[in-house]
């Protein structure tokens, strides 16, 4: 089955004061119908530039967009205005983190819903679109659709707001749902919620859904396969159990390390990642990640110097972009062991 | 700095029936509605709830950046509920708070090494060896170059920020500090470090710490006891291994296994809560967590239960039907 989209050589850069800012640099991946993809990265690792370009969202006078974006065959990068904004509602859609942003307080919600529902399908009567909004906001969970389609946002609550997002960006039956950030704004019951629904929805309408979050958790409960992103690149890539079950990547295996948990020693300090993030104007040589890896040292200059490519590591479509591997450092440790035991 | 006179017996911070509310239109919104809780000193309490449940309100009565409703606070023996400018001032040292977002928290005009110095300033202390050692002193402890001490805000970078607001609040030496979500702002890397060194000053200083958070996972690794609270009230309250192996209230149980767990794969399991917290300006009837319990019966609606200690242990619970275990089915009365 032909992805339905598909995203190759992406960049993003801004010009600013301080010179160019590479937000997205190089990053292709592709998802199905039916399937949802995470995105997870740290501020600045380009996870939101990616889904804005996903949408044709940036502002071309300030940013530069290079690749190319397919969405279920039609080419996106480039494209005037008029035809991205088709495709936009129709076939794509987004939430957004903060859902009251992004609803009119004035209007009443079910109208709001309403309006992206006639946007698409002009020739719809009242009634009809009536029905179809209603439907949708029992589909989200909303109680009592009649009712509260004629209330205001500030009468909902944060949970029943990001409902009414997902009600207004699923009226149209889009193939592409892109979330960013959708329950970073809601309690922890809510978001459980939420990511039941995002889940639900996804098998009924065979959704493709790109997933921004800076959560692993959420990830892992929510996601097939993730991207780990860094500094605008993909550092790691997979489906979602093998690449947070075996990381092969410093970055991933120490973000990981550095979440606190439920489970494990409480007692135990937590081992974060020394330093902070580069400034996307001025990014390190080499790997972008080793000032902050705790094994740049081992080849030598190499992670220093020679930027690794993102290539095929074992199977099922696992993705790396290191020079030294997880499992190639276990491997060498035992080799040493080996050597050691032999030695003495 | 002199020691206050419940020092030996007593705990650091005794909090009994402390109540908030704010007036609005349609009656007061209750956001903290009678805790009764003791720190004791050197000891670590976390504060968890969702949103409206009164944590942050709780955080800014602590250190009386707002005056209760009703209600005490006694801190080191001192009865701070409505202690006026002059009698706070003195106490104003041992007591201070850490905030959430370390950009609006800091003032940009002014070098760090003057922030972290302000406390000092105002409390007109005259640390021994002078202020600008102690300024170093601090900046080295909480990890940052004392060298930067000229330099603004915004030149350093999130989790630095924060610990210019850490070293500033450790500038007075506090016996007690107040950290309201000092992470939620900070990307998951950068969080480690600032748990991290949480830690060690309370190890290494003896403090004690209240932390207000909603994230569990946080809370476990840097509290001793915990206090879960719903609708402006405690529900559970105990030992940090029993709130998280045996927890006894229904929505601490839900609470917990709302948390997505890196290394846990599908959708989340049992135990999900429907709905949402009611609003505290009209709490519900009994207990206030009865429109979302699963066990709710008709007697919750009706009486509020109290916190109560169970089997004599430090754990105390607010629930008529606690327990780990399933209830015997009945009827559950659809309520309004």
């Amino acid at each position: 089955m032909d992805p339905y989209l598909r995203v190759t050589d992406l960049r993003v850069s801004f010009p600013t004061a301080d010179g160019v800012l590479r937000a997205v640099e190089g990053v292709s991946f592709a998802v199905e119908g039916g399937r949802t993809l995470g995105v997870v990265g740290e501020s600045g690792s380009g996870k939101s530039a990616t889904a804005l370009a996903l949408l044709g969202l940036h502002d071309l006078r300030r940013a530069t967009v290079t690749g190319q974006v397919t969405i279920g065959g039609r080419e996106l990068v480039g494209r005037p205005e008029t035809e991205i904004r088709r495709l936009r509602g129709r076939n794509v859609a987004m939430i957004f983190q903060d859902p009251l942003s992004a609803l009119h307080p004035y209007h009443r919600v079910g109208r709001q819903i309403a309006e992206a529902y006639r946007v698409h399908h002009r020739g719809a009567g009242r009634g009809e679109t009536r029905r179809r909004v209603i439907e949708m906001m029992d589909r989200v969970g909303i109680p009592q659709p009649d009712r509260r389609y004629d209330q205001y946002p500030h009468e909902f609550s944060g949970g029943m707001r990001q409902r009414v997002m997902i009600a207004m960006a699923l009226v149209n039956d889009p193939a592409l749902l892109i979330a960013d950030e959708p329950t970073t704004a809601l309690d922890v019951t809510v978001q459980a919620q939420i990511l039941e629904l995002l889940t639900d929805l996804r098998a009924e309408f065979r959704t493709a859904i790109v997933l921004i979050t800076h959560d692993l958790g959420v990830v892992g409960q929510a996601a097939d396969d993730v991207l780990v992103m860094y500094a605008g690149r993909i550092v790691e890539q997979g489906h979602v159990e093998q690449v947070l079950r075996t990381p092969q990547h410093p970055y991933t295996s120490g973000l990981l390390a550095s979440v606190p948990s439920l489970r494990g020693d409480p007692e135990a300090d937590l081992r974060p990642i020394p330093g902070s993030p580069p400034s996307l104007t001025e990014l390190p040589t080499g790997c972008v990640f080793h000032p902050r890896c705790r094994h740049a040292g081992a080849l030598g200059d190499r992670c220093r110097t020679e930027p690794p490519e993102l290539r095929v590591v074992g199977t099922g479509g696992h993705r790396l972009a290191c020079h030294l591997p997880t499992r190639e450092r276990a491997r060498r440790r035992a080799e040493d062991t080996t050597r050691a035991g032999v030695a003495r | 700095m002199t020691d206050g006179p419940a020092d030996e017996a007593g705990p650091l911070l005794r909090v009994r029936g402390l109540t908030k509310h704010f007036p609005v239109r349609g009656g007061p919104v209750r956001a903290v509605d009678g805790l009764d809780f003791e720190v004791r000193a050197g000891e670590t309490l976390g504060l968890v709830g969702e949103s409206g449940c009164g944590k942050s309100t709780t955080g800014r009565l602590l250190v009386r950046l707002l005056e209760p409703t009703g209600g005490s606070i006694e801190f080191a023996g001192h009865d701070l509920t409505h202690a006026g400018r002059r009698h706070l001032r003195p106490l104003r040292g041992q007591l201070q708070i850490i905030f959430q977002d370390p950009y609006a928290s800091l003032n940009p005009r002014h070098p760090v090494g003057r922030i972290i110095a302000m406390p000092l300033r105002v409390n007109r202390i005259d640390p021994p060896g002078g202020t600008r050692a102690r300024v170093r002193e601090l900046m080295e402890r909480v990890g940052l170059n004392p060298e930067h001490h000229n330099r603004y805000p915004h030149e350093f970078s999130g989790g630095q920020r924060q610990r210019v607001g850490i070293a500033r609040a450790l500038a007075t030496e506090p016996r007690l500090v107040v950290a309201d979500e000092p992470v939620s702002a900070l990307d998951v890397s950068i969080q480690a470090q600032v748990v991290n060194l949480l830690r060690r000053l309370h190890r290494d200083l003896g403090l004690a710490l209240v932390l207000i958070s909603h994230d569990l996972a946080v809370v476990r690794h840097l509290c001793q006891r915990v206090a879960v609270m719903y609708l402006g009230r405690i529900v559970e309250i105990g030992d940090r291994d029993d709130i998280y192996h045996r927890p006894q209230h229904p929505y601490t149980r839900a609470l917990l296994a709302a948390v997505p767990h890196v290394g846990q794969f599908g959708p989340a399991g049992r135990l999900r809560l429907t709905g949402e917290a009611p609003t505290p300006l009209d709490p519900p009837s009994g207990c206030r967590f009865r429109t979302r319990c699963p066990r709710a019966r008709e007697r919750c609606a009706v009486e509020e239960p109290a916190l109560v200690r169970r089997d004599g242990g430090g754990q105390a619970t607010a629930c008529h039907f606690p327990g780990p275990d399933p209830l015997p089915a009945e009827p559950v009365r659809a309520m309004a």
